[in-house]
């Protein structure tokens, strides 16, 4: 590996279904505490780069590093879970049938086992880091509301809680603002800057007004590769990324 | 917050639902034990050796619905198979009531049960050494269908073998057996199965102390299971389960390792399963291939639908009504019950979602007549009156 201190490393990955190449020769690092928003048409790859990470999808060649110790080629879905990547899906899938406050017990750090979780009683230290989380993520007020009444914007941000219990190094969010009011937008922006510097956060976006409002380094994806990354406005005027993405704005 | 936790931590004895499981089990023995000792046999009310009998049937068949709802009702695996594991159980204990009759058989070999001498075989199998002894044909009650689930579910939930799949291969697993043991090579006596049985650690099984007994140990082991399994639906594992059943991807991604959960569950289920069938045949008094049938595995489902699939309580009294409906229209109207059973599944499917249990809310809020108005929902939080984070 020439380059080093890196969060995340993803090189020369590969990934094709039937002869279609999903991902083609993608490299790309993440810097510890950072920001980083990945935008890209439809099918450049952005959530097959994030199957990749979190062990769901295997790639055909190349290789990803958690830090400079874990290969994460070799571990399973949960292991890598339990590694310290957390990540927050589309579509957002709370439980349902459980409490806001169960719904982020559940994701506490800790042993996952049966028996573990058989007789685990909850510490006051475990409550005190709920508390928090609940009060990060604005809903301490709704602690005992099943997750099935829950706003679309309040499971996202739930969603968010769930992974933050976890205390990840490193939080994968996909479409964070799919579907919300601009209210309800700002008030995410404002929860993934808080986040940042503790932990480094990648964002997969559609919405380019939310990636304006939070975005310090940017990475547009096309066709399974990088096409351009660095600062917003200077990625906004690129003419490639006009061309293939930004031109359509 | 402090309340929230130890809400979560004394769970089990707050519940409302269980109290009241707990209490009219007792009532129930209690009623009956002293209908039975007490009141004449000329009187009406008098329960007879037959009712006693009829009530640890419903008792027995109240385990089994736990067992599928624990299964089902908790983490979304429907089990079409149980009823294999309640026969493996029923076997278990068969086999030693076999070797308790002894030279009291019809041929009078002090070893070999009747259908052995009439097959002509001279000497016991091996895989019946032990069962003389009560201690092991108990634990072989546990350890048969821990066993069966144990490879048959590490199989299927490794390969991720979910839904109605899983329920079709559970209902080919049953079916299997069921050709299997009607087999008369097998060494479990064909298709006339186990009866005949004389008496158990030493009670004649013809006399209604030991039927009230069996009664009274099938009450405790039904109220020992629902204990059990609420304290099981009750912990953090109750809660990974439940969150299995709604969304097992995101369970995954979590840390969770879904396979294992689903594995210990089955098992868990399947022991008492068995412990079911074992206390159901020394008074049913016969176990035969046809407990294997792949309709009685669906029957269970429909109990725990109709009781209220999720909540236990309502699993087991769904088994007792059902249960009661059976033997009173087969005994009455028999050629019309499994139109009335299937009747009954498909509205209840239809109309009540969540099962008998699912009504008593709403009985509850009818008896308010006016409810409170907009009763505040964090009662909990507003008690402890504890500073807000802001």
């Amino acid at each position: 590996m020439s380059v080093h201190g890196k969060r995340l490393y993803i090189e020369d990955v590969t990934v094709s279904f039937d002869g279609f190449k999903a991902l083609n020769k993608l490299t790309l690092y993440v810097e510890p505490g950072e920001l980083r928003c990945i935008i890209g048409p439809n099918g450049a790859g952005k959530t097959t780069m994030m199957d990749v990470i979190t062990g769901k999808t295997r790639p055909d060649s190349g290789t990803v590093w958690f830090g400079d110790k874990l290969n994460l080629l070799t571990l399973s879905e949960p292991e890598i879970a339990q590694s310290g990547i957390g990540r927050k899906f589309q579509k957002p899938t709370v439980f349902e049938d459980l409490t806001v406050f169960e719904n982020l017990e559940l994701a506490l750090a800790g042993s996952k086992s049966f028996l573990d979780t058989l007789l685990a009683r909850i510490t006051a230290k475990q409550l005190e880091r709920i508390d928090e989380v609940l009060g990060i993520i604005g809903l301490a007020d709704q602690y005992q509301m099943p997750g099935k009444i829950l706003s679309h914007g309040q499971k996202q941000w739930l969603e968010i809680g769930m992974l933050l219990m976890q205390d990840p190094e490193l939080l994968l969010v996909d479409e964070p603002v799919a579907g919300m009011t601009p209210q309800e937008i700002e008030r995410t922006a404002e929860l993934l800057r808080t986040l940042e510097g503790g932990h480094s956060v990648v964002v997969v976006e559609h919405d380019m007004d939310f990636i304006r409002s939070i975005a310090k380094c940017v990475t547009v994806l096309h066709e399974g590769r990088v096409l351009a990354e660095g600062q917003m406005c200077a990625v906004q005027n690129d003419p490639r990324v006009v061309e293939v993405y930004l031109g359509g704005e | 917050m402090e309340a929230q936790s130890r809400a979560l931590r004394f769970g089990i004895i707050r519940d409302p639902g269980s109290t009241w499981f707990l209490g009219s089990l007792l009532a129930l023995v209690v009623i009956v034990a002293t209908l039975n000792l007490f009141v004449p046999q000329a009187s009406a009310l008098h329960v007879s050796g037959y009712g006693l009998t009829l009530i640890g049937k419903y008792l027995c068949y109240a385990m089994l619905a736990l067992a599928v709802d624990l299964i089902w009702g908790y983490c979304g695996i429907l089990s079409l198979g149980h009823a294999a594991f309640f026969s493996l159980g029923g076997y278990a204990i068969g086999m030693y009531l076999m070797r308790e009759i002894g030279p009291r058989g019809v041929y009078g070999d002090p070893i070999l049960p009747d259908f052995m001498v009439f097959l002509n075989w001279k000497s016991l199998p091996w895989f019946w050494y032990g069962f003389n002894h009560f201690w092991f044909a108990l634990l072989m009650v546990i350890v048969l269908p821990a066993l069966l689930a144990l490879v048959f579910g590490w199989l299927a939930f490794r390969s991720r073998v979910t839904g109605v799949y899983f329920s079709i291969i559970t209902q080919a697993l049953t079916y299997a057996l069921m050709l299997a043991f009607f087999r008369n090579d097998m060494g479990f006596g064909g298709n006339n199965g186990f009866t005949d049985f004389k008496d158990i650690v030493g009670f004649t099984l013809d006399s209604d102390r030991t039927r009230l007994s069996l009664l009274v140990i099938s009450a405790i082991s039904l109220g020992a299971s629902y204990v059990a399994c609420r304290a099981i639906v009750a912990s953090r594992a109750g809660r990974v389960i439940r969150a299995i059943r709604d969304a097992e991807t995101r369970t995954r991604f979590l840390g969770y390792r879904v396979e294992s959960f689903k594995l210990w569950v089955f098992v868990f289920s399947a022991v008492l399963a068995g412990i079911a069938g074992a206390l159901y045949v020394p008074q049913i008094g016969i176990i035969n291939p046809s407990e294997f049938s792949p309709m009685n595995s669906i029957e269970v489902v429909i109990w725990v639908a109709v009781g209220g699939r999720g909540t236990l309580s309502g699993a087991a009294a769904g088994a007792v009504l059902v249960n009661y409906a059976k033997t009173y229209f087969t005994s009455a109207l028999p050629e019309v019950w499994n139109y009335a059973l299937g009747a009954l599944f498909v509205l209840v499917t239809v109309f009540l979602p969540q099962g008998l249990v699912g009504l008593i809310p709403l009985l509850r809020r009818k008896r308010e007549v006016r409810p409170r108005k907009e009763v505040e929902p964090f009662v909990v939080r507003a008690e402890t009156a504890e500073p807000s984070n802001e």
